[in-house]
C-alpha cells in the first residue's frame, strides 16, 4: 500500500501540517487566526495578478504576488479599522471577500489561458501531487513537495531564529515594543510567512483546508499544553497524526484525500477537549466531582461538629440521620463518610460517627470563618 | 434581452440582496461579521449531506440540510468559546475549517452518485440554476424571517446596541442571540445558491456597513442596507447572467462591495472625504486666526493699533508661506497691504476693521 505514490502524497501532506503547526501557534497565540483565513483567501488574487502582469505561473513571482496580497489584505483591514467607520471584522468581513471574489472573476476570464481551476483554488487535490514531478538526485520528487519543503525550511528557520521574540511579541506586545524587539515587524515576518507556505499549500490541499493545518493543531495544543514548546509539540503531533489516518481514513471510503486530512485534524481537537488535562472536559468533571466532595464532607464535619456533646449525639451521629436531617441520598451520604474516613476527619465506632481531632478542628476553623464574615455583613 | 431565466434570476437576487442586507445590519452592528462567513463555510456539509439523503437538490431539503449544519457551526463556536475557553478567532477558525473539510469529503463522496454536478454550483453559487419554482418558496421562507424579525423588532434593537442593557432588563438574551443567529442562518442558506458558501459573507456584511455611513439609527439602516443589497444583488446576477461563463457570486459580491467603498469615501457626514474637507476647513481656518493673532500681537507690542506687519515676519511665525493666507484674509476683507516707501520689495500688511472684530469676537 506504500507506495511511491502514496510516500509522495504523505509527505506532501506532513510538510503542509508542519508548516501549519509552526505558524499555526503564533497565529493563535496572537489572536490572529482569522487573518490565516483572511490571508489564505487573498493570496488567491495576488497569484492571477501575478500571472497576468508576467505570465509566470510558477516560481517566485507568483508567490510574491501572493505575498503582497495576503499581507495587504490584513493590513488594508486594519487601516480600514482604524477609520473608526466599521469594526475590525466587518472590515476582514469585506476586505478578503473582494479580493478573492475578484480574483475568481479573473480566473473565469481567463479560464482558457490560465490553467487554474477554481475548484482546485478552494479544495486542492493532495492525491494528484504525483502527476507533477522533477527530478533531484536522480529521484521523482512531487513539485508541490518540493516547494513545501523549501517554505518550510524558511518556517523553521525563522521560528528558530526569532522564538524568544515572537513569544514575548504574543503575549505581551508592550514589553516586546519596550525591549525594542519591534512587535510590528515580527507580526509583519509572521504574516508574510503565512501567505507564503499558504501558496506553496494551495495547490495540494487547497486555500480552506490549509486553514484547518494552520489553526486546528494549534488550537489543539493550546488546550492541551501550559507552554508555547509544549503547545508546538502537540500541534505538530495532532496535525502529522491526522495526515496519516485522514490519508488512511479517506483512500478506504474512496473521498477527497486533502479533505480527508483536514477533518481528521478535528480527531485530536475532539480528543484534546475530552481528555485534556488542562481544560478537557474529564478534567473538568473531575475537578467539579473532587470540588462537591470537599463541600459535602464540610457539611457532615459542621453537622457532626454542631451536636457534639448535647442530647441528640447519638441520634444524629447515626446514617439515618445524614439521610433524614440532612436530605441526602443513602448512596451519597455512605461516599461521603467514606471520603471523611479517607481523609482522617472522622472515625466510625459501630453506626455511630464521631470527629477526629483534625475534624474538630476543621470545624472550629469554618466557625471563626463563619464569625468574621457575620461581623464584616453587620 | 428581458427573458424569463432573466427576469427569475433578478428578482431572486433581489429578495436575498435585500434579506441578507437586512441581517447582516445586525451581524454589522453586533461585530460579528465573520460568524456569518463561519455559517455560510459550514452549510457545506449541509448541503451535501442533504443531497445524498433525499437524493436530489430540492428546495426545502437542501435549505434543511445548510440549517440544521450553519446552525450546528454557529452552537459549536460558542461551545468552544465557553466551554472550553477558545479565544473567539480560534473557535471561528476551527469551526470554519473543520465543518468546510467534512463538505469536501461529502462533496467527494457524491460526485461518484449521479446528477450531482450542479454541487459545486454551492462554492460560488451560479445565478442560472436558480429555477423558477424555487422562487415562491424563496419569498415565503425570507417573509418568514422578515417577520420575525419585525415582531422581535424591540428587542434585536436592544440586543443591537446595548446587550448589557438588555440583560439587565430582565430579557432572555442567550435565546435571542440562538434566535438572530438561527435567522441570518436561514438568510445565508437562501442565498448560497446565488452567491455560494465562500463569498456570502460580503452580501451580509458590504450592504450593512455602506447603509451605515449614510444614517442613524437602526430602522433606516436596515431600510437602506436592503436597498443596497437588492441593488448589488440584481445588478450582480443581470451581469453574470449576460456574461458567459461567470459566476454570479463573485459579480455580487463586488457590486457589493463597491457600494461599500463608495459609501466609505462619499457620505456627506462620516465619509472619509467628508472629513478631510472638514479637517482642511478647519485648518484653515485656524491659520486665518493665527495669522490676525499675530498682526494683533505685533500691533500691541508697538503700542499702535495700526501697526503694520512684515510678510516675512507672519512667514516665520506660521512656519509656512503665509502669502496664500494672507490672500485669502484680504479677499475676506480681514487685512490690507500696505505699501511703505523706503521698502518697496517688502509687502507689509495691517488689520482692517473688520479683521479687528474678528479678532476680538469669541471663538466661533
Amino acid at each position: 500500500m506504500l507506495d511511491a505514490v502514496a510516500l509522495m502524497i504523505l509527505g506532501t501532506g506532513a510538510l503542509v501540517a508542519i508548516s501549519g503547526a509552526l505558524l499555526g501557534t503564533f497565529l493563535v497565540l496572537r489572536g490572529e487566526s482569522m487573518s490565516g483565513d483572511a490571508i489564505s483567501h487573498a493570496i488567491v488574487l495576488g497569484i492571477v495578478l501575478a500571472w497576468m502582469l508576467t505570465g509566470a505561473r510558477a516560481g517566485l513571482v507568483p508567490v510574491a504576488g501572493a505575498v503582497l496580497a495576503g499581507v495587504g489584505a490584513v493590513f488594508g483591514a486594519q487601516a480600514l479599522a482604524r477609520s473608526k467607520l466599521l469594526g475590525q471584522d466587518a472590515a476582514t468581513g469585506i476586505v478578503f471577500p473582494a479580493m478573492f471574489a475578484l480574483g475568481v472573476l479573473l480566473i473565469n476570464l481567463n479560464a482558457r489561458n490560465l490553467h487554474l481551476d477554481i475548484d482546485t483554488v478552494l479544495l486542492g487535490e493532495i492525491g494528484f501531487v504525483w502527476l507533477n514531478t522533477v527530478v533531484i538526485f536522480g529521484i521523482d520528487w512531487p513539485v508541490a513537495g518540493v516547494t513545501l519543503a523549501a517554505v518550510g525550511a524558511l518556517n523553521v528557520a525563522v521560528v528558530a531564529l526569532f522564538w524568544k521574540e515572537w513569544k514575548i511579541a504574543a503575549f505581551d506586545p508592550g514589553l516586546a515594543s519596550a525591549l525594542g524587539l519591534r512587535p510590528g515587524a515580527m507580526g509583519f515576518l509572521l504574516l508574510a510567512l503565512t501567505a507564503a507556505t499558504a501558496v506553496a499549500a494551495f495547490d495540494a490541499v487547497g486555500v480552506v483546508l490549509f486553514l484547518a493545518f494552520l489553526i486546528v493543531p494549534a488550537v489543539t495544543g493550546r488546550l492541551v499544553a501550559a507552554s508555547v514548546g509544549g503547545m508546538l509539540a502537540v500541534a505538530l503531533v495532532s496535525g502529522l497524526a491526522a495526515v496519516g489516518i485522514g490519508y488512511a481514513a479517506a483512500f478506504r471510503a474512496d473521498v477527497s484525500l486533502g479533505g480527508g486530512m483536514a477533518l481528521a485534524t478535528g480527531l485530536g481537537l475532539v480528543l484534546a477537549l475530552v481528555a485534556s488535562p488542562r481544560s478537557g472536559v474529564v478534567a473538568a468533571w473531575v475537578r467539579r466531582r473532587a470540588l462537591r466532595e470537599e463541600g459535602l464532607v464540610a457539611v457532615l464535619i459542621a453537622h457532626l461538629a454542631a451536636h457534639e456533646g448535647t442530647a441528640e449525639e447519638a441520634e444524629e451521629s447515626g446514617p439515618a440521620a445524614l439521610v433524614e436531617h440532612l436530605g441526602w441520598r443513602a448512596a451519597q451520604a455512605q461516599t461521603v463518610v467514606a471520603a471523611a474516613l479517607d481523609r482522617g476527619v472522622i472515625r466510625r465506632e459501630g453506626e455511630r460517627l464521631s470527629l477526629t481531632e483534625a475534624g474538630r478542628a476543621l470545624a472550629r476553623a469554618e466557625v471563626r470563618r463563619n464569625d468574621r464574615r457575620r461581623a464584616l455583613a453587620d | 434581452m428581458l427573458s424569463p431565466t432573466l427576469i427569475t434570476v433578478a428578482l431572486a437576487a433581489a429578495m436575498i440582496g435585500a434579506l441578507a442586507g437586512v441581517l447582516g445590519s445586525f451581524l454589522v452592528l453586533r461585530g460579528q461579521s465573520l460568524l456569518g462567513d463561519v455559517i455560510a463555510h459550514a452549510s457545506l456539509p449541509g448541503v451535501v449531506a442533504a443531497f445524498l439523503i433525499s437524493g436530489g437538490r430540492g428546495f426545502f431539503a437542501i435549505l434543511a440540510g445548510a440549517l440544521i449544519a450553519g446552525a450546528l457551526a454557529g452552537l459549536s463556536v460558542q461551545a468552544l468559546r465557553r466551554g472550553a475557553g477558545v479565544k473567539p478567532d480560534a473557535a471561528l477558525g476551527v469551526v470554519l475549517s473543520l465543518f468546510f473539510a467534512a463538505g469536501v469529503v461529502l462533496l467527494t463522496l457524491a460526485q461518484t452518485r449521479g446528477g450531482s454536478a450542479g454541487l459545486t454550483v454551492f462554492l460560488f453559487g451560479q445565478a442560472a440554476s436558480v429555477l423558477r419554482a424555487d422562487l415562491v418558496p424563496m419569498a415565503l421562507v425570507g417573509g418568514g424571517v422578515l417577520v420575525v424579525l419585525a415582531l422581535l423588532w424591540k428587542e434585536f434593537q436592544f440586543l443591537a446596541f446595548d446587550p448589557e442593557g438588555a440583560r439587565a432588563q430582565g430579557l432572555p438574551v442567550a435565546r435571542l442571540e440562538v434566535l438572530l443567529t438561527l435567522l441570518i442562518a436561514v438568510t445565508i442558506v437562501l442565498g448560497l445558491t446565488l452567491a455560494g458558501v465562500v463569498l456570502m459573507v460580503a452580501l451580509l456584511i458590504a450592504p450593512a456597513v455602506a447603509a451605515r455611513q449614510w444614517v442613524r439609527g437602526l430602522a433606516p439602516m436596515v431600510w437602506l442596507a436592503a436597498l443596497f443589497g437588492a441593488l448589488a444583488g440584481t445588478g450582480g446576477a443581470v451581469i453574470s447572467a449576460i456574461g458567459q461563463g461567470v459566476a454570479t457570486g463573485p459579480v455580487m459580491v463586488l457590486a457589493a462591495v463597491a457600494l461599500a467603498a463608495l459609501s466609505l469615501l462619499l457620505a456627506p457626514e462620516r465619509g472619509i472625504l467628508a472629513r478631510r474637507n472638514r479637517q482642511a476647513q478647519a485648518r484653515k481656518s485656524l491659520r486665518g486666526r493665527q495669522v490676525l493673532a499675530a498682526l494683533g500681537g505685533l500691533g500691541a507690542d508697538h503700542a499702535n493699533p495700526g501697526y503694520a506687519g512684515d510678510q516675512a515676519m507672519l512667514d516665520a511665525y506660521l512656519g509656512a508661506d503665509a502669502g496664500p493666507v494672507l490672500a485669502r484674509l484680504q479677499r475676506e476683507g480681514y487685512v490690507r497691504p500696505v505699501a511703505l516707501a523706503p521698502e518697496p520689495g517688502a509687502r507689509r500688511w495691517e488689520l482692517t476693521e473688520a479683521g479687528r472684530q474678528r479678532l476680538e469676537a469669541p471663538d466661533a
